[in-house]
């Protein structure tokens, strides 16, 4: 079923054309991943998609009624608004109390909900955000850079928590990420930005494109993420599948 | 009858702005709009000298300026203007331009400080009318708005998302900015309205773990800030609005100092 999809879009932003011809959709519980370097476009793309920035050509079209789950990049609370935690998952609805407690245990954060938003440390702060935005239902979640800041095993963390939301909601997920290593094994699609979308589809066929491999190059980083088998730093990663593959370590 | 004693009318129009005023007051302090709120003030003089020089309710004058100058900062702040000295061009400029022109209606006797500064003890049953309308319109527009206003106040970008579209909260408190200005000429006088909306808030702050408290613990400190104030100035014959500026500034003092002293000892211990 198609949630959401955008044809032809254009973004201006003061005076400069930040994005244009882009066409984009997506059908409930796929996973899809944007990459793409600095200032390609991908946080503006994201809040195009939310409704948070108008475009200035192209359109937009929801299914009726999609209700949409929105990780930032970051969230800077002001010091001066007092947030706590349950208080901050009754936005911008008010939740039942057995609704909140469930969203707090899936989210390994059973005792925070007293706790101020200023005192969690970053990775708590992601896993609430991420409770909120669950607590929608959404039909789409869309994340933003979710895992800036978290440390290695606290980002493999964080998608297992991703992949483990879809199967269970059956939401579609859009992300954008950094990461390429994690991006190549926890996506169904992959969408390589700059400007416009340079290519995108299965993971192993983006690695291998060459607008890909232009804007990655074979550095280390691109080297990373032609090995859909790199497993990083985290040793609590299934090993199901066998090492095909001479990762440049 | 009750009324009749002016004493008990100030006290009436005092909790009317202040329980109005703190609600408020928390989202100008949580979004940073502080000078926001002095400039809309300050514009409501300008408004003072067009109703006396045209004849109208002086209230409807105000009103009027404040929502012109809150509409016009709101919508200038959206395009990227450097909006420190935006606000500060505009305020000072209606706030001069009103001053100026009160001077020019020679055939009216007015005493200017009523307006800078606020002449609780004049308030008349009209005037209390409209101040408890004003303050019940405003209160009402923010528990309808409420939660709204919370997410778009935290991100612009969660309230989209959650198809909230925060311009239009925006305007929500650009509304309610205006009528708590309006109403609140008569108890502290322009130059004091922006203390009433961030003093209370800002006292409340350490003393609060959620919004709600915030907003409710301003509205309680206000409320005695304005009853504190009246009587000290009745007694001290002290002018009344700056005196319960004073009173919501001295329970500040002590909470920031009381909630210092509570960490340190919680450090030590």
């Amino acid at each position: 079923m198609r949630l959401i999809s955008a044809e032809g879009l254009a973004v201006r932003l003061g005076g400069n054309e930040v994005l244009h011809d882009v066409n984009l959709s997506l059908d409930r519980g796929e996973i899809v991943t944007i990459v793409g370097p600095n200032g390609s476009g991908k946080s503006t793309l994201l809040r195009v998609l939310i409704g948070a920035q108008r475009p200035s050509r192209g359109r937009i079209t929801r299914a009726s009624g999609l209700r949409i789950g929105y990780v930032p990049q970051k969230l800077h609370i002001d010091p001066t608004l007092p947030m706590s935690v349950a208080r901050f998952l009754n936005l911008p609805r008010r939740r039942p109390a057995a609704a909140l407690r469930m969203a707090l245990e899936s989210a390994g954060l059973p005792d925070l909900g007293p706790r101020q938003m200023a005192d969690l440390s970053g990775g708590q702060f992601q896993r609430v955000l991420l409770a909120r935005a669950l607590l929608e239902r959404p039909d789409l979640l869309i994340l933003d850079e979710a895992t800036q800041g978290l440390d290695q095993p606290g980002s493999a963390a964080f998608y297992r928590r991703i992949a483990e939301v879809r199967q269970e909601m059956g939401c579609a997920v859009l992300m954008v990420s950094h990461e390429l290593h994690v991006v190549m094994s926890a996506s169904d699609r992959v969408i390589c930005l700059n400007g416009h979308i340079c290519c995108e589809g299965r993971p192993e066929i983006v690695a291998q494109a060459e607008a890909y491999r232009a804007l990655f190059g074979t550095g280390t980083e691109g080297a990373l993420a032609l090995y859909r088998h790199e497993h990083g730093h985290s040793h609590d990663h299934d090993h199901d599948h066998p090492h095909s593959h001479e990762a440049a370590e | 009858m009750m009324l009749d004693d002016f004493l008990i009318r100030a006290a009436l129009a005092g909790l009317g702005v202040a329980l109005a005023a703190a609600p408020l007051g928390s989202f100008v302090v949580w979004r940073r709009m502080a000078y926001f709120g002095d400039a809309t003030a300050h514009a409501a003089i300008l408004g003072v000298a067009l109703a006396l020089g045209f004849s109208v309710s002086v209230f409807a004058g105000a009103l009027v300026m404040s929502l012109v100058m809150a509409t016009a900062v709101s919508t200038l702040s959206g395009r990227g203007f450097a909006m420190d000295t935006m606000l500060g061009v505009m305020a000072h400029s209606a706030l001069a331009f009103g001053l100026v022109g009160v001077s020019f209606l020679s055939g009216v006797r007015i005493d200017l400080m009523a307006y800078l500064f606020g002449d609780i003890l004049a308030v008349s049953r009209g005037d209390l009318a409209v101040i408890w309308g004003g303050a019940g319109l405003v209160l009402a527009l923010l528990a309808w708005r409420w939660q709204a206003l919370l997410t778009a106040t935290l991100s612009p970008d969660l309230a989209y998302a959650s198809g909230i579209d925060p311009r239009r909260e925006q305007l929500v408190l650009t509304l309610a900015l205006a009528v708590v200005v309006a109403v609140a000429i008569k108890v502290v006088g322009v130059l004091l309205i922006a203390a009433m909306l961030i003093v209370p808030a800002a006292a409340a702050r350490p003393l609060s773990a959620t919004p709600e408290r915030m907003a409710v613990l301003a509205a309680i400190i206000a409320a005695t800030a304005a009853l504190g104030g009246l009587a000290a100035s009745f007694r001290l014959d002290t002018p009344t609005g700056p005196t319960i500026v004073c009173v919501a500034a001295l329970i500040f003092a002590v909470v920031m100092v009381g909630s210092h002293l509570t960490r340190a000892l919680g450090n030590t211990s």
